[in-house]
């Protein structure tokens, strides 16, 4: 282990977050099991209160997630450093198996985490508690994903061995051992150009016609899904040539360096957003002929979908923007 | 939107006017937690500042230097191990190196003799560092007496003293001419303390590495990446040890925190009461502690990385100097370069502000939650 104060931050703060999360758990699966709102009971009240808790702890939890996946990001690239081979985060996630398990979890964790507080929102709207059980069926299992993201945040960091001087040989260590590959497995630009054109054209039309109609709920969450996937590919594949202008440098990470203007943050920003709010819209539509909320959801969806396009067509122009400035040529 | 704002603003109104109000309390929280940062945010910025100086030393540094080992010890090179390195492809130039450590038995320092490559002095003349002109008193034109490894005594000459430009290599630092460094240590005229060696193409260095080693199997070579690479760690080492120490001192703190969350006071609960009578909500109750939160937490970090920042490059560094740095008895003085980044910045928010908001969130849905009629009619 490399005694680092980032990871020393990281886990420290996965630690909470998980501590909290299996707290929240907890009081999830006493909802699930004794919710009864036509019950005037003690133990109703007390968990009706208890809703408020979670609701709030959730908040937060989404909140941190988003902080600690970019320090995640950031500590991997300042570590590369210590990994002969690794040149940036790249290398420094592939240096055992935990690395990229993680990342994608840490991702998949902030979705369902946005996801989460979309419905509990839409919840919170109506009189009656409609949601209530989804939600915490929902939360069941984000819970244990949060407690493996933990656990694999921690084996990652635990198993890291840095190649430094030895008092017994030099460089023969470094030499011997085949370092870490930094490449990253890429598709091929060309056809993923026209993936990336139609994902986001279709993601864009979608929420087009939720907004617009209240219609085709079920495609744009299917279509915000694969928007974000397509675009993280896209990212890997031609977006980062084109800002790096260098065919052959894939790295997702190094756009998120001062070099490159920080314009990686955006990406992911605009990515993640449009993925949270055109999922969270589309994932609602089961809901809408619960009675408390058939006025309430489709409003609520109207306003998610008007977001969702925001969202990709920001990352639609970011796109364009980087692979037009870009000398890069296909 | 324009009346969420209009709500938001007016519980932090609330909020910061209500936090005035109950001045004691709240300021000995503040005290405490500005402490906290201030103590990690000197940590990260003095190491980081650290590791920059080093790394900048080091840029300098040759590519490669090979050195060699007798029973497992650093021994002296000689002179026909060069010529056979200087065969190796790859390889465009190596040459010997002649550098030791003196002891000074006035001043009890170590003092590091070198001969330089392109520095030629004539015998009997040296070139000194600030720290050795600092202890010693001397300058240009003055004597310094040596004893030679056989206890007969040698003087020689200072002709210059090195400027303070690098004084973090330099402080106590003796350029010496050959003869006088074989004549003081007696070394062979045969031998050599290191070879360092230059490689045309820089990602060429590791196999050049191996076929030295390959070619004189009793050498260990060392590249200038390992070197930089070790130097890395030690200080994300020595940070990170601090911030474990420190940890104690975070978790005491965060007890605090959760202890003067949920200790309210009795006007406190009546204030909650009293807002919930009149219509306020849980959610906006927990919405004012959250404003609260985040005024707190946002002073006490913004002023104790201010006084970090302070600390560490403005005023020499007193707490953690000595365990951060390392120790000698001729360290350089230098100023170290400001620098502040996004990076550190988030570690700092990791460690602080996360534990404190995880320490409050459950108090404050306590307070939150508190009955009316219950407070009003106690």
């Amino acid at each position: 282990m490399i005694l680092h104060p980032a990871i020393i931050a990281l886990l420290v703060a996965s630690i909470l977050i998980a501590a909290l999360v299996l707290y929240a758990f907890w009081y999830g699966v006493k909802i699930l099991r004794s919710w009864d709102l036509r019950s005037g009971s003690s133990l109703q009240l007390e968990l009706e209160r208890r809703t408020y808790l979670i609701s709030t702890v959730l908040a937060y939890v989404f909140g941190f997630q988003i902080a600690s996946l970019f320090l995640l990001i950031y500590t991997a690239d300042s570590l590369s450093t210590l990994f002969t081979g690794a040149m940036c985060a790249a290398g420094t996630f592939n240096v055992n198996a935990y690395g990229y398990p993680l990342l994608v979890l840490k991702l998949i964790n902030f979705l369902l985490a946005g996801l989460w507080l979309i419905v509990n929102y839409a919840d919170n709207q109506a009189y009656d508690y409609p949601l209530i059980r989804k939600k915490y069926a929902l939360l069941l299992l984000l819970g244990p994903f949060i407690v493996l993201e933990t656990f694999l945040q921690a084996r990652y960091f635990l198993g890291m061995r840095p190649d430094v001087i030895t008092s017994c040989c030099g460089s023969l260590f470094s030499v011997n051992s085949s370092g870490v590959a930094a490449d990253l497995a890429s598709l091929p630009a060309v056809p993923l150009q026209y993936a990336f054109t139609a994902i986001m054209a279709a993601a864009i039309a979608l929420g087009v016609a939720v907004a617009v109609t209240g219609r085709g709920g079920y495609a744009l969450f299917v279509a915000a899904g694969m928007a974000f996937i397509i675009g993280i590919a896209s990212l890997i594949s031609f977006i980062s040539p084109a800002v790096y202008e260098l065919p052959t440098h894939h790295c997702p990470f190094c756009v998120l360096q001062k070099e490159y203007g920080y314009i990686g943050y955006l990406f992911y920003a605009a990515l993640l957003g449009g993925a949270v709010t055109g999922m969270g819209a589309g994932g609602l539509n089961p809901f809408r002929s619960v009675p408390s909320l058939v006025v309430i959801i489709p409003s609520l969806q109207r306003k998610l979908a008007f977001i969702s396009i925001l969202f990709h067509i920001f990352t639609s122009l970011l796109t364009l923007a980087a692979v037009f400035r870009s000398n890069l040529r296909w | 939107m324009g009346n969420w704002f209009e709500r938001q603003r007016n519980i932090i109104d609330f909020t910061l006017s209500s936090l005035v109000r109950r001045k004691g309390k709240n300021l000995a929280l503040l005290l405490v937690y500005t402490l906290l940062v201030f103590l990690l945010a000197s940590v990260m910025f003095f190491t980081h500042a650290l590791r920059k100086e080093a790394s900048l030393v080091l840029q300098g540094a040759p590519e490669m230097v090979v050195q060699r080992m007798a029973a497992g010890r650093h021994e002296l090179v000689p002179r026909r191990y060069l010529g056979m390195i200087k065969g190796i492809k790859g390889v465009s130039g190596a040459r010997g190196r002649l550098w030791g450590y003196y002891f000074d038995p006035v001043m009890s320092a170590n003092y590091t003799m070198v001969v330089p490559e392109d520095h030629p002095l004539g015998a009997g003349s040296i070139s000194i560092g600030q720290g050795i002109s600092r202890s010693r008193l001397a300058r240009v034109g003055d004597f310094i007496p040596f004893r030679r490894y056989d206890g007969t005594p040698m003087v020689l000459t200072v002709r210059e003293v090195l400027t303070t430009g690098s004084e973090l290599v330099s402080s106590d630092l003796i350029l010496v001419s050959e003869g006088d460094f074989r004549k003081l240590f007696g070394m062979a005229p045969d031998l050599y303390t290191d070879i360092v060696l230059s490689v045309r193409n820089a990602k060429e260095v590791a196999t050049a590495a191996q076929k030295v080693q390959k070619l004189l199997p009793d050498t260990r070579p060392i590249m200038k990446s390992e070197i930089l690479r070790t130097y890395d760690t030690i200080f994300d080492w020595r940070s990170g040890i601090i911030v474990v120490i420190l940890s104690s001192a975070v978790l005491a703190f965060i007890i605090f925190a959760w202890d003067k969350a949920s200790g309210l006071s009795a006007e406190e609960r009546k204030e909650i009461g009293i807002l919930k009578a009149i219509g306020w909500e849980t959610s906006d109750v927990l919405l004012m502690k959250f404003w609260e939160g985040a005024a707190v937490s946002l002073s006490s970090f913004l002023a104790g990385v201010l006084f970090a920042y302070i600390h560490v490059f403005f005023t020499p560094v007193m707490l953690f100097e000595p365990v951060l740095k390392g120790w000698s008895t001729l360290y350089p003085s230098f100023k170290l370069v400001p620098f502040i980044s996004p990076y550190q910045v988030a570690m700092l928010f990791f460690l602080t502000v996360v534990p404190y908001t995880v320490a409050t969130i459950v108090p404050s849905w306590r307070a939150a939650t508190i009955d009316p009629d219950s407070v009003m009619r106690s």
